[in-house]
Formats: C-alpha cells, sequence, structure tokens
C-alpha cells in the first residue's frame, strides 16, 4: 500500500470531479417546477421607503409572487440574527438593532433588499422587478467610520446615537497608562485597513424546497455551515424545527468567510417555497455578490507602542474604529474584539496591552469575517508598529523582533489580552525563513535593482494567529451564542470501507483529501476506501462548519475521537474472535492482533463480524461499527510563523512588484504537504491582493464605486511571483494530532510583509507608513513629492 | 438582458439595412463589450443583427499597405506573420487587448465603432494615420474619433477593413487599470512617412487623440529626450479611483518616452 498516511502528499481526490466539471454546486441543483426568484434591491444608500407599488408586476408574465418586507412581517419572519453579543466598557449589551430579511421602513446600504419576484424563469422575474415602484425619501448616508461618528451624522439606526453600535475594551488601561509614562520612547502609528470583498469564485445561490406531503423545508445552499444556518434560519427567522428542515450545502466553490452568514436569500427561497409550493431558486448575479456579500477588514487605528531605552517594548496602546456596515451580520460584532484585539500581544512579550474598539454603523454593505478575521488586522497593525519601533530607534529590523519574542522555553505562554499561547518557536521560523528569502544577500539585490532604476525593498513579517476558537464554555462567557465543538460519525461498513461524515466543510480546502488521510493513519484503511461527506444536515448528525482554520484542529480531533472508539469496540470483537482478553488486543496498521502472538484479525474481519454478529459477544456489546464523537477544544491553536517579501518599485510608474516571496510557517503537524503549500500560497495570494490592489471603495454618499471586476481589482496569477513555502513545527499541544491550522496563515502574514518591502524600497523618500493596496498612484505621489535623501545623511 | 431579435445576414447589404431600418438595432461585432453591457440591461436594442457572417474577416498585405477586414479578431491580427513583418508594432499592440478569450471574439471593427475611451485600437488608428473603410466610403483616422463613444459612423454604417500604412517604426505602451486591464494610459507612437505620430488613449475625456506637442519635438529629434520636458495639460484627462488627471498627465509622458525608445 502506498503512503497515504499523515504527512504524505497524495493528490487531491475531489479534483478530478472539479477539474471535469462534474462539481455538483447550488446552481447545479434543479428541483421538479422550480420558480425563480429576483431581488429587487436598493441603489439608494440610505433611504425611507415610502410605498412599495408591486401591482404591475404581480400582474407581468410569468410572475407568480411578488413579496416585500411587509409580508414577510405579516407571516411573523424574523430578523436574520447576530450570533454573537459584545458588553461595552460600562457592561451594558451592544446595540443589535433588527436586520429585517427584506427591507421594511428603511434602506441602509445599496444592495439592501427591498422586495422579490418569484416566477417561471429568472428572466420574467428580474423583468417584473423593474416594474416595482419605490418611494423614496432619502437620507444623508455615512459610509465611513470617521464620519459615521462625526457629531450631528445621519443615524443608520435610531435606538444607536452616534451610530456606535458598541465601545468595548479589553487589557489593564491603568498599568498601560503607567508602563506609557516611564518609557524611553513611544512610537505611534495610525493606520487604516483597507475593506475588502470576498468574492469567492462561485457566487451565492440557494434552492428553497417545500414537501406539502410532510411539510417537510430543504435548503440547498452555498454555506460553509449548513448546521448553523439550519438552527439560525429555524430558530430565529421561519420558526421551522430542525426536523422539518433539511440544509444541504453541496460543492462550494470558496467561501473565505464570506458564506459563513446567515443571509436573507437563504430566508427568502426557503419561506417562499412554502408560500407558494412550488421549490424557488436564487443565484447571485455578480455585481449582487460586491452589493449583498459581507465585506471584510475596514478598520481605522491609532496605535502606540511604548519601549524603554534598549527597544524592549513595555506597553502597547490601540484604539480602532470598525466598520460593521448597515446592520450586523452573523459573527461581525466578535471580529473586531475577540479576533482582533486578544492578538495584539502576536509573537511579542509586550508586558501589558490595552485595546479600545468602537464598532461604528455606516451605510455600507455589512462587514463580517473574511480569511482571517481580524488576525491579518492585529497583524498589519503591529507589524507595521514594530517596523516603525525599528525605524524610529534606529534599530534593526530582525534584531528588535528577536529581542521581543516570546522565547521557545517560555510556553505555555499567557498573555496580557486573554489567550494563553500553548506552543511556538518564533526564532526557528524567523531563521529559516531570512535563510530560505537569502536576507543576507539582499543589498545586493537592491543594488542590483537600482543599477535597472528600481526601488527594491526587503520586508518581515513575523506573525501570530488563533485557529480553532475555542472552548465553547469560554466562548459563551465573550458573548458567543454558539458552542464551537465539532462532530464526526464515522462508519466502518459490513466489507470494510469507511465513510466519514463530518460537521466541517470543504469550500476548496481538501477536506475529502486530508480526512481521509486521518483515517488511513489511524484505521489503515486504503485511503481510496475511505469516503467523506460533509454539508447534509440530514446526514450528518450535527456540526459547526469551517471557517477559523478549524477543521483539522477541532474536526479532526472529533474523528480521532470517533476512530478511538471504533478501535476500542474492535478490540472487544478482536478479543471474542481470537479468544483472548482485550487488554492483550494491540491495533497497528489495520491489525488486531493478541500481545505475543501471531493471531491476528483484519478490521474487515471486526466490521464483517460486527455487523454479521452470528459469534459475537452480542450480550455485551451492541453491533455494528459505526461510532460520533463530539469535541469541544480546548484551547485555540497557535500557528506562526514568518514571512518575508520583496518588492521592486518602478519609480517612473509607482507600480510595486512582489517579486520574492517566502513564507516559513509553523501550522502544527502536516497532514498532506501539497495542500499545505497550496492553502498557504493562495492565502498569501489575498494578502499580496489586499497590500497592493483590492479595495472597496464607497464614495462619501454611500455610492460603492469598486461594484465590479473593472473597478475592484483581484489578484491575478500575473501579479504574483513564484510563493515559497516551508514549515518549522512544534506540535500543538491539546490536541491529539498535534495540528494548529492553515488555511488563513497565508492572508493573516504576508500584507505586512509586503507593505514592509515598499516602505523599505522608499527608504531615501521620507515615508514613514503607507496604508494597503499600495497602488501605482499612491507610491508615485509618494516617489514624487520625496526628495530622496542624500546617501550620506 | 432584454428580450431582442436576432438576425445573422449573409451580405453586407442585407446588414446596413436591417441596421439602417432600425434606429434601436445593433450591429454585432464579436460583442466584447456590447454583451456585458446588455447583461447589465445598459442598452435595449431591438435588433442585433450579428456581421460574423459577411465574410469579412482578413489581413492583406500590399505593397506598403496592411488591410485588416473589419471582423478580423485580435488574435487573428495578433498572429498574422505578413501583418508582423509590415507593422510588428500594432501585432504587438493586439496580443495584448483584453485575454485570450477576448482576442478570440473581439474584433477590429468592433473596437473602432465603439470607440471606448480606453480601448487600444483608436491609439493605433490615429498614430498609424490609418483610414477606415466602410459599406459605402472611406474615412481618415483623424476623422473618425468624434469624443469617447462617438465616431463620425451613420446609422447602419458598417466598418468593412482598415487600411494600415506601415511606418518606419512605431511602438505602443500601455499603462493597464490594474481592475480591468483596460488602458489608464496608452500611447502609440509612429514614426511615419508624413512625420511622427503619437496618439493618447485611456487619458482623455473626449477619447483617443493626438499629442501634437510630442509629434513637433519627436519629428526633430526621435527619442526620449527629446519629450523629457514636455508635459501633458491637467485639462480634459480622466480621474477616477486609480488614477487622477495628473497622474495620467505624468503616464502620457513615460508611456510616451518608453514608446519612442522601443520603438521597432
Amino acid at each position: 500500500m502506498p503512503f497515504e498516511g499523515i504527512g504524505a502528499a497524495v493528490r487531491r481526490k475531489e479534483d478530478a470531479r472539479f477539474l471535469s466539471g462534474r462539481g455538483n454546486y447550488t446552481d447545479d441543483i434543479n428541483r421538479p417546477g422550480q420558480l425563480h426568484a429576483f431581488v429587487r434591491r436598493s441603489d439608494r444608500p440610505h433611504a425611507r421607503i415610502g410605498r412599495i407599488d408591486t401591482e404591475q408586476a404581480a400582474k407581468a408574465p410569468g410572475v407568480v409572487a411578488v413579496f416585500t418586507g411587509a409580508d414577510m412581517a405579516a407571516d411573523n419572519v424574523g430578523g436574520l440574527p447576530c450570533g454573537w453579543q459584545i458588553h461595552n466598557k460600562d457592561g451594558s449589551p451592544m446595540k443589535e438593532p433588527p436586520h429585517p430579511v427584506i427591507a421594511v421602513d428603511k434602506v441602509r446600504h445599496v444592495g439592501d433588499p427591498v422586495a422579490v419576484v418569484v416566477a417561471e424563469t429568472k428572466q420574467a422575474a428580474k423583468d417584473a422587478a423593474e416594474l416595482i415602484e419605490i418611494d423614496y425619501q432619502e437620507l444623508p448616508a455615512v459610509a465611513s467610520v470617521r464620519d459615521a461618528i462625526a457629531p450631528g451624522a445621519s443615524l443608520v439606526h435610531d435606538d444607536a446615537p452616534g451610530n456606535i453600535c458598541y465601545d468595548w475594551h479589553i487589557g489593564d488601561k491603568a498599568l498601560v497608562d503607567a508602563a506609557f509614562a516611564k518609557a524611553a520612547k513611544v512610537v505611534k502609528l495610525e493606520l487604516t485597513n483597507n475593506r475588502l470583498i470576498p468574492n469567492a469564485m462561485e457566487p451565492r445561490a440557494a434552492v428553497g424546497d417545500f414537501d406539502p406531503h410532510g411539510g417537510d423545508f430543504t435548503l440547498y445552499t452555498t454555506s460553509q455551515n449548513p448546521h448553523v444556518i439550519r438552527l439560525l434560519m429555524g430558530a430565529f427567522v421561519l420558526h421551522i424545527p430542525e426536523n422539518k428542515l433539511r440544509v444541504v450545502a453541496p460543492d462550494v466553490g470558496g467561501g473565505f468567510g464570506s458564506k459563513i452568514y446567515h443571509y436573507a436569500e437563504e430566508a427568502i427561497v426557503t419561506w417562499a417555497a412554502g408560500k407558494v409550493r412550488r421549490p424557488v431558486k436564487w443565484t447571485a448575479e455578480r455585481n449582487e455578490s460586491f452589493m449583498s456579500d459581507a465585506h471584510g477588514r475596514d478598520h481605522d487605528t491609532m496605535a502606540e507602542m511604548a519601549l524603554d531605552a534598549d527597544g524592549n517594548f513595555l506597553a502597547l496602546r490601540v484604539s480602532t474604529l470598525a466598520n460593521m456596515g448597515g446592520y450586523l451580520s452573523t459573527f461581525a460584532p466578535c471580529i473586531p474584539t475577540y479576533l482582533y484585539a486578544t492578538l495584539l500581544a502576536g509573537v511579542y512579550k509586550t508586558p501589558v496591552i490595552y485595546c479600545e474598539v468602537k464598532a461604528v454603523f455606516t451605510n455600507t454593505v455589512p462587514v463580517d469575517a473574511y480569511r482571517g478575521a481580524g488576525r491579518p488586522e492585529a497583524t498589519f497593525l503591529l507589524e507595521r508598529l514594530v517596523d516603525a519601533c525599528a525605524r524610529d530607534t534606529g534599530m534593526d529590523r530582525v534584531a528588535i523582533r528577536r529581542k521581543n519574542f516570546i522565547p521557545a522555553d517560555a510556553f505555555p505562554y499567557q498573555t496580557p489580552v486573554a489567550l494563553q499561547y500553548d506552543s511556538g518557536d518564533y526564532q526557528a521560523t524567523l531563521d529559516a525563513c531570512l535563510k530560505a528569502a537569502d536576507y543576507a544577500g539582499f543589498e545586493a539585490r537592491r543594488a542590483a535593482a537600482a543599477a535597472k532604476g528600481k526601488l527594491r525593498g526587503i520586508g518581515i513579517s513575523t506573525y501570530l494567529e488563533a485557529c480553532g476558537i475555542a472552548p465553547s464554555a469560554v466562548v459563551g462567557s465573550l458573548g458567543a451564542r454558539a458552542g464551537l465543538y465539532e462532530v464526526a460519525n464515522i462508519k466502518v461498513h459490513p466489507t470494510g470501507s469507511v465513510s466519514v461524515y463530518t460537521g466541517t466543510h470543504s469550500h476548496g480546502q481538501g477536506h475529502e483529501t486530508t480526512l481521509a488521510q486521518l483515517v488511513t493513519d489511524q484505521l489503515g484503511v486504503p485511503f481510496d476506501q475511505v469516503e467523506v461527506v460533509h454539508g447534509d444536515t440530514g446526514k450528518i448528525p450535527f456540526g459547526m462548519g469551517t471557517y477559523g482554520s478549524r477543521s483539522l484542529a477541532v474536526g479532526g480531533t472529533a474523528m480521532v475521537k470517533a476512530m478511538d472508539k471504533i478501535i476500542a469496540k474492535g478490540k472487544k470483537i478482536a478479543a471474542h474472535l481470537m479468544e483472548a482478553s482485550v487488554e492483550d488486543i494491540e491495533f497497528k496498521d489495520g491489525q488486531f492482533s493478541v500481545a505475543g502472538t501471531d493471531k491476528s484479525k483484519t478490521l474487515t474481519d471486526i466490521s464483517l463480524a460486527a455487523y454479521v454478529p452470528h459469534n459475537y459477544p452480542i450480550e455485551e456489546l451492541e453491533p455494528g461499527l459505526d461510532e460520533t464523537a463530539f469535541y469541544d477544544p480546548k484551547n485555540f491553536t497557535f500557528p506562526g510563523g514568518c514571512h518575508v517579501a520583496e518588492v521592486e518599485i518602478d519609480k517612473d510608474t509607482g507600480v510595486a512588484e512582489v517579486v520574492n516571496f517566502v513564507a516559513v510557517d509553523d501550522v502544527g503537524r502536516v497532514i498532506n504537504p501539497m495542500i499545505v503549500e497550496g492553502q498557504v500560497q493562495g492565502g498569501v495570494a489575498q494578502g499580496i491582493g489586499q497590500a497592493l490592489l483590492e479595495n472597496a471603495v464607497y464614495d462619501e454618499g454611500g455610492q460603492l464605486l469598486s461594484g465590479s471586476f473593472m473597478d475592484y481589482s483581484m489578484p491575478r496569477a500575473n501579479d504574483l511571483p513564484m510563493i515559497k513555502v516551508g514549515t518549522e513545527t512544534t506540535l500543538c499541544t491539546h490536541n491529539p494530532l498535534g495540528v494548529k491550522g492553515c488555511g488563513e496563515v497565508g492572508a493573516i502574514g504576508s500584507p505586512p510583509a509586503v507593505i514592509n518591502a515598499v516602505i523599505d524600497a522608499l527608504k531615501d523618500y521620507g515615508v514613514r507608513h503607507i496604508d494597503m493596496p499600495a497602488s501605482p498612484q499612491k507610491l508615485w505621489s509618494i516617489i514624487r513629492s520625496g526628495t530622496p535623501r542624500m546617501a550620506a545623511e | 438582458m432584454y428580450d431582442f431579435a436576432y438576425q445573422k445576414p449573409s451580405s453586407l447589404a442585407d446588414a446596413v439595412k436591417a441596421l439602417s431600418a432600425d434606429p434601436d438595432a445593433k450591429a454585432l461585432a464579436g460583442g466584447m463589450t456590447l454583451i456585458p453591457v446588455l447583461k447589465q440591461r445598459l442598452n435595449k436594442p431591438s435588433l442585433l443583427v450579428d456581421l460574423a457572417k459577411l465574410g469579412l474577416v482578413g489581413i492583406t498585405v500590399s505593397g506598403n499597405t496592411v488591410t485588416i477586414a473589419g471582423m478580423t479578431t485580435h488574435g487573428a491580427v495578433a498572429a498574422d506573420a505578413g501583418l508582423k513583418s509590415k507593422i510588428p508594432s500594432l501585432s504587438e499592440m493586439a496580443s495584448f487587448i483584453g485575454d485570450e478569450a477576448v482576442r478570440h471574439r473581439g474584433t477590429i471593427g468592433g473596437s473602432l465603432a465603439n470607440n471606448d475611451p480606453a480601448a487600444d485600437y483608436p491609439a493605433a488608428v490615429l498614430a498609424l494615420d490609418a483610414t477606415i473603410k466602410t459599406d459605402r466610403r472611406s474615412i481618415k483616422g483623424d476623422d473618425f474619433f468624434q469624443g469617447m463613444f462617438t465616431t463620425t459612423l451613420e446609422q447602419g454604417e458598417l466598418i468593412t477593413a482598415v487600411e494600415f500604412p506601415a511606418p518606419e517604426k512605431g511602438a505602443y505602451e500601455k499603462f493597464r487599470n490594474p481592475a480591468s486591464r483596460y488602458a489608464i494610459v496608452g500611447v502609440y507612437v509612429a514614426k511615419t512617412a508624413g512625420g511622427v505620430r503619437v496618439a493618447v488613449t485611456g487619458a482623455g475625456q473626449g477619447g483617443v487623440f493626438r499629442h501634437t506637442a510630442m509629434e513637433q519635438a519627436l519629428s526633430a529629434n526621435f527619442s526620449p529626450d527629446a519629450i523629457a520636458n514636455i508635459t501633458t495639460p491637467v485639462d480634459g484627462l480622466n480621474s477616477d479611483i486609480h488614477a487622477s488627471a495628473e497622474y495620467r498627465a505624468h503616464l502620457v509622458g513615460v508611456m510616451a518616452k518608453r514608446a519612442v525608445a522601443r520603438a521597432y
């Protein structure tokens, strides 16, 4: 049997299906008698809705029904729920204004649903939607956090004064202020983290189906977490009990967080299917994705580091304004708090940290988690600030990092912002990355670039992140309204093949391969005899889905726990069959053997006995070999590492090109190195996209200027260098696989590495900070206005 | 898109007739702009007249003139050996239009008739002093473009071919919009029998234009240094979230210098 277990670079099982066009995506699903929904969306950033006249639309050819928010309200449909409650500094809860599925009194961003047409064809629905007349009374709009908190600003929600959702903090302010008071040096940096639009390759889609015989609803949807959608939509929005609602998330073409949330269209098609008693499908057009998929990032921050005379970090003080958009998306409140401020220690032993965050409503698309979710914002801040500290103190960028690293022998390490890191070795990832990037030889490359008229710079980012958010009891105390465990059901079939039913969801990550490798490793079942099933509440006991790089650390551990039960039961069956004591049965490589003898049984012998229990300890043991485990982690996992970027800037045009990129990450034990390399490369591509290209731009009036690929710059292959990926491993100490997670490290570690490199390239132009994206125009302005310092200076 | 009627005539006369009879009819000449516009419901033609069957495809080289039939795709222009030997800079320009898929559907006639202010071909036509042949007349490039998305073409008038006199040398330099990859600024420089011609696309509010100050300087001295101190007035230049008018004015100079340096 070829080596296909843990550590093998097995090719991805799912790729043959995807690459040959045989994937089964939500839009590929068509139910008999299916109708099509089209959502009429607001083109106003902020307006009161007067009369909505649907009469002409309802009479248009092919139209079956037209619904408005009032229709849903009359049917007792609830608002879209928020899954996390943050408390203010004073202990009071955040403002949590209603989020109607279809807007009722007001529209709060361009793209807000106002009415829905259900028709025989999508074309008919779209034609009719144009016939709906909406009287808007336009209101002043606020798009940026600065505008939204200005005195007298227009209120997005009447019951959220000052447009403040919450005013939260973490850390000991008095200690931090005291440390600043005695600091030898204080380094300040004001920065923004640019708003991003996720743009998964597959637009969102949903098909609602209603079976009038049993009264059962089925929702097919582009989701990263079908059980969560069933819970949120069933319990809070449509009031359908779980036993009457099945949610299927089939093949999903990319999510990056944007498909975690419960969206209006999911509730619309499900509810409408029940109303019209026919299946209803909705598929987003790309322009709808831009204005209705939750956006990411969008922070305005002031950060200050206090240092002693030797360059030791004494204290960090941070104040952030986080844009929430027009409504609270499902997990929005926790992103700029518990997934951001808790990460501000990073890889450094800064003894005291204080961070305050104001979350602000604006007339923009809701903002929620996007690949990295809070950690990229924390990392960009910290790694830019550390470079600024080096610059302002005259210290070397590498030396100041090494001096302040949490040492490898300090774990478990308690940070001043709640988290306790279990393992890591930041010197090791830094050393490996500097070596792989030939950091020592950089000045020669800089000189060579200068000789051909290019400005070359190198940038470092030494980052840390937190994956597999947990444990449930802790996150519950912090405001989470859900548990964060994971579930695995493992069925060893009678003839020895295995089906894994996992509560995680694969939308590009390669779970069908990685999770099968775990089974091959632990049970000795050949890789091609393991099937991984995900994305269907009708098949899988329960699950919280995939986000926060949790699938292996949490979902994989649940699988190990279920396999432990399989092995334990198998040992009992084997003991019976071989007339030995259970204590003497050993299991290895798919064989149950009696210690000290040559007697053994294969897993298939055992599974066959379990399902055909003729010779079986039936008095003590149930037949079957089918086990389920729920696993609630003890802690987050803490991947970290070092990214080094090298850029060359064209002095004439301001174009920055990333010419070298090396990532050395500690993601814990690696199950499939090829998949890890691909995940890191994909994440880095997104990070380079954020650093140099991507930017969601609203004008002051709340219109989305970058509302299509004509103006929103996605990174493409020719924007990217070959991305070198290496790993340096310390094992996670609190899960049996020792895994940490690799899905987001690329997007978290890379943006500051790129910007630090850009600033290094422009070091002679007197520039201290550049916000993302470092666009050609921005860099050209700096080059034009900056006077190159003389070499002797 | 909205519903529309569709015809695919097999004679030029039939196509002209169909398009002349109906002011809301549109010609389909590749559709690389028109189809996205229809999909976004930004246009509602009564009739689409597909020009694909009119036989307006092919490239002929005669003496010093290259004639490209109106429905010839960018891909075919880029790949034609005869064209490449006469006007390599035009061949190269065509190879950088849009992406692979666009180059296999988009046509020279479609691009010119549309006169997108950020399209590449208008710069080539102006710089190379090309002549546009239609079903009824010949139009000099200098007279053809009438501001963005506007040309001298009459209702129903179709481009049958474009005649390019081969220059002594030339080059096109494009600074791409990072999102759309259209030209933020594209400068085509050609050294022709009648002097140096410099055409700028992407930058001007009125679409493609000739840069006469640069032309004069380069006619006297065809070198990048000759235009190093020529600035482009900011008035009348486009400004958007990617590039201010000032930045565009600067890029016109950079692209022009690079084109001169690389002219071949």
